[in-house]
């Protein structure tokens, strides 16, 4: 036992400690902090009865209130979708348009829709729908098949190209790279290119215009316009699916690339797909 | 003029008295304070009405803000995330003024303890209020000091059991109208009252008034003193505003030592004595327990009612009021070096006395200007300055308000006629209880228009906005720039205006556009 000392002004004992002259009385612990450590500890053994806390091999004790946070959680869920059963309802009852002109229903219908795309479309067309060359941006006023609510729901609910589904949308180019000549088909790039104000080679257009209404006009039209109905782009704007050059525009006649989306109509229900084609419909380019 | 011997001697001893050897565990020693009378037990009282009275009184208040806004004068609305404070509306953005009142109240209390000591905790701090309040109805129930002495030792029987039981229940009351008031703060407070005795509240209200009630309870009228002791921070931090000029409540040994209960005899004898004749009343009126004689003590929370009992004491001696007084560390210091001829000789009360048996002129009084100090023209000045900025931006400040998200995917979109568009979420805050109908325009975007969808199909350059009152609208705004004014990456200006209350806020965006703009 070392020494006791005793602090002369206060009479309390030091607990020996000293720096730079000052000490370090040794008071005693009010009684009532030892009780609320005791307090502490026989409420750490009763949360240690009542909820899960030890760990054993393949889980945890249960606890006597048969507490779980997985199952707050799923009885959290089934409020909350109990909740918006009669939106969900509306939802699958109504006809899209109507669904469009209904404040509440459009804004659940588009926040139900973007989370569905966050989970099923973003690893194609962007987690803003901003697409990638070969993949369509969705926020655009371009569409290939129609961007009215109507057509994006038929797009989005059997898919393009999409073997599963006999509703699929179909298209195909011909590969003109057999058919033409290499210099027919830079002709008719540069003509494709001149279509949009793009800068190009005037003689090259010239010559190419005459390949344009031989080879590609019956189906992309006089003027380049396309045919939705038919899934047929128009060449005569800015949006370009391949890329904007003269040189992806020759890669593409040459051996057309062509994209597949799968049908989402089995795979997500009538009712996911509603609200994804309401929330593609609002980000921007529906018509 | 009574004679000394028949002023009664208590039977009291400071519970930090020196010298008493203690384990390493303390148990609480129990503390009776005896009832004082006097000018600073009136204050108290005084204080103790007003704060209370705020306290309780303050949610009842009403404040008309019209229909569109609650009526109660001071409302903190949680749920809807608004502060109200009489005309002032306080929106969660604008949590900074009463970030800036904490400083002030900080500052404050670095101001007031500076000056006059621990007044705060002496007077208006609510452990004192409350722990005086619980002794009101202690002394009320089971009598005064020495009555409740005999009460703790006497055995159990059916009247002390009713006392007990009497004093218990009265301060649960007390506990449960202490955290009934604190929740009308938060809901309308006639509705509440109503809902709470029909069972219609919401849990968290009785939660709260339930953990309100115990620790009202276990603090006012089981812990008092320990919670000052060791769980409240700001004993300790005090010791750093006091200075030697700071009032603090001081017994003046150098009138009072050396002190006896004899002093007739001692004058007898030749034996000088000094005014303090021991009789212990100003250990036994202190709510803390401790011995003011023993000096400036941690415990001691300045509530002056020390001063009260030795005043009263003295007055019946016919000796002058003050043994125990506010006094500076300066002036106690003085006068001490004159009573101890300048430390050089043990307390002579003599020599603070004139030939005539009166306190010498040459003693330091404490004198008003005192207060006037660099110290606390600093912290004055500080705590005006802050609540002058505060007042002057709460005057000024803006009730319209609009905030700007650009979308940051995709930061544009090309339009099939190459024309190219951004999306922003565009938020106005109409801050005033009143509907209004504001403008939102682009400024300084050659050839932009934008078209909020859901609001209006139409573009254009401005846009009519109705804003519900005292409430906030997002809207979803795409901004349109056609081909051949694209110039790179462009900073503009969302602008918001209200014709009729005159009231303009804008918002500088920014417009992206492809890096190789067509």
């Amino acid at each position: 036992m070392s020494e006791q000392h005793i602090d002369e002004i206060s009479g309390v004992s030091t607990t020996g400690h000293e720096w730079d002259g000052i000490k370090e009385l040794d008071n005693p612990m009010p009684r009532w902090w030892l009780w609320t450590f005791y307090a502490t500890i026989i409420w750490a053994l009763g949360y240690a009865i009542a909820y899960p806390a030890w760990p054993l091999v393949s889980s945890a004790t249960t606890g006597l209130l048969g507490y779980s946070s997985r199952q707050e959680l799923s009885s959290a869920m089934e409020q909350a979708a109990a909740g918006q059963a009669e939106l969900r309802a509306a939802i699958a009852e109504k006809p899209l348009p109507e669904i469009l002109a209904d404040e509440t229903l459009r804004r659940f219908a588009a926040s139900a829709g973007a989370a569905a795309f966050k989970v099923n479309c973003v690893q194609c067309h962007g987690s803003g729908a901003e697409g990638s060359p070969g993949f369509p941006n969705l926020n655009d006023d371009d569409w290939l098949w129609g961007g009215d609510i109507e057509s994006i729901h038929q797009t989005i609910a059997h898919g393009i190209r999409f073997a599963g589904d006999e509703e699929t949308r179909f298209s195909e180019m011909p590969p003109f790279g057999d058919m033409l000549t290499a210099p027919e088909i830079r002709q008719a790039a540069a003509f494709v290119a001149s279509l949009t104000g793009k800068p190009s080679d005037p003689a090259l257009a010239a010559a190419g215009k005459q390949v344009y209404a031989d080879n590609c006009a019956s189906c992309h039209g006089e003027t380049g316009l396309g045919e939705q109905s038919l899934g047929v782009p128009n060449l005569a704007d800015a949006i370009w699916l391949y890329g904007p050059s003269e040189e992806d525009i020759a890669s593409q006649i040459r051996r057309p690339k062509h994209g597949v989306m799968p049908g989402w109509q089995e795979r997500l229900g009538d009712q996911a797909v509603k609200q994804l084609a309401v929330y593609v419909y609002s980000l921007g380019g529906g018509e | 003029m009574l004679n000394q011997s028949e002023i009664e001697r208590l039977d009291a001893e400071a519970v930090n008295a020196a010298g008493r050897r203690r384990p390493l565990y303390a148990a609480r020693r129990k503390i009776h304070p005896k009832r004082a009378s006097g000018r600073f037990r009136r204050f108290k009282w005084l204080v103790m009405a007003v704060t209370l009275g705020i306290y309780y009184l303050t949610p009842w208040l009403r404040w008309d803000r019209g229909p569109f806004a609650p009526d109660q004068a001071v409302l903190v609305d949680i749920a809807n995330r608004r502060f109200y404070f009489l005309f002032i509306e306080i929106w969660p953005q604008e949590f900074i003024y009463v970030a800036g009142l904490l400083v002030m109240a900080g500052i404050g209390l670095f101001l007031i303890t500076s000056t006059v000591g621990r007044a705060w905790c002496g007077y208006a701090c609510p452990q004192t209020v409350w722990v005086d309040l619980f002794l009101v109805v202690e002394r009320a129930i089971e009598g005064d000091r020495n009555a409740r002495i005999k009460l703790d030792a006497a055995p159990w029987s059916a009247e002390k059991l009713l006392k007990r039981f009497a004093k218990h229940s009265i301060w649960l009351l007390i506990g449960v109208a202490t955290g009934g008031a604190w929740i009308f703060y938060f809901a309308d407070a006639p509705t509440l009252l109503v809902d709470l005795f029909t069972g219609n509240a919401a849990p968290v209200a009785y939660t709260t008034i339930a953990v309100l009630t115990g620790t009202t309870y276990v603090f006012g009228g089981l812990m008092r003193e320990q919670v000052c002791t060791y769980m409240c921070p700001w004993p300790r931090i005090q010791a750093a505003m006091l200075d030697e000029n700071s009032l603090t409540v001081t017994y003046n040994d150098w009138r009072g030592e050396p002190r006896s209960r004899h002093a007739k005899k001692a004058a007898a004898a030749g034996v000088a004595v000094g005014d303090c004749v021991d009789c212990n009343a100003c250990v036994a009126v202190c709510p803390m327990g401790i011995d003011i004689r023993e000096g400036q003590q941690l415990e001691c929370i300045t509530c002056a009612l020390c001063i009260d009992a030795c005043d009263s004491v003295m007055d019946k001696l016919g000796r002058e009021r003050g043994l125990i007084s506010y006094a500076t560390l300066a002036d106690y210091e003085a006068n001490m070096a004159l009573a101890t001829a300048g430390g050089t000789q043990p307390i002579d009360p003599r020599r603070v006395r004139g030939p005539d048996g009166k306190l010498s002129e040459k003693l330091a009084h404490f004198r008003w200007r005192k207060i006037f100090r660099p110290r606390t023209f600093i912290y004055f000045g500080v705590w005006a300055l802050i609540g002058i900025a505060m007042l002057v931006s709460l005057m000024t400040r803006g009730r319209l308000d609009v905030n700007v998200l650009h979308d940051r995917s995709p930061q544009y979109v090309v339009l099939s006629d190459g024309s190219i568009r951004n999306g922003y979420t565009v938020k106005l805050l109409n801050m005033v209880p009143e509907p209004r109908t504001i403008t939102l325009m682009l400024k300084g975007l050659h050839g932009a228009v934008m078209q909020a969808p859901g609001l209006s199909e139409k573009e254009g350059s401005a846009l009519t906005v109705e804003l519900e009152p005292d409430r906030l609208k997002e809207l979803r705004i795409f901004v349109r720039q056609p081909a051949h004014h694209v110039s790179g990456e462009q900073s503009f200006t969302f602008a918001a205006e209200d014709p009729v209350r005159h009231e303009r806020a804008t918002y500088r965006a920014t417009f992206m556009t492809p890096e190789k703009a067509r």
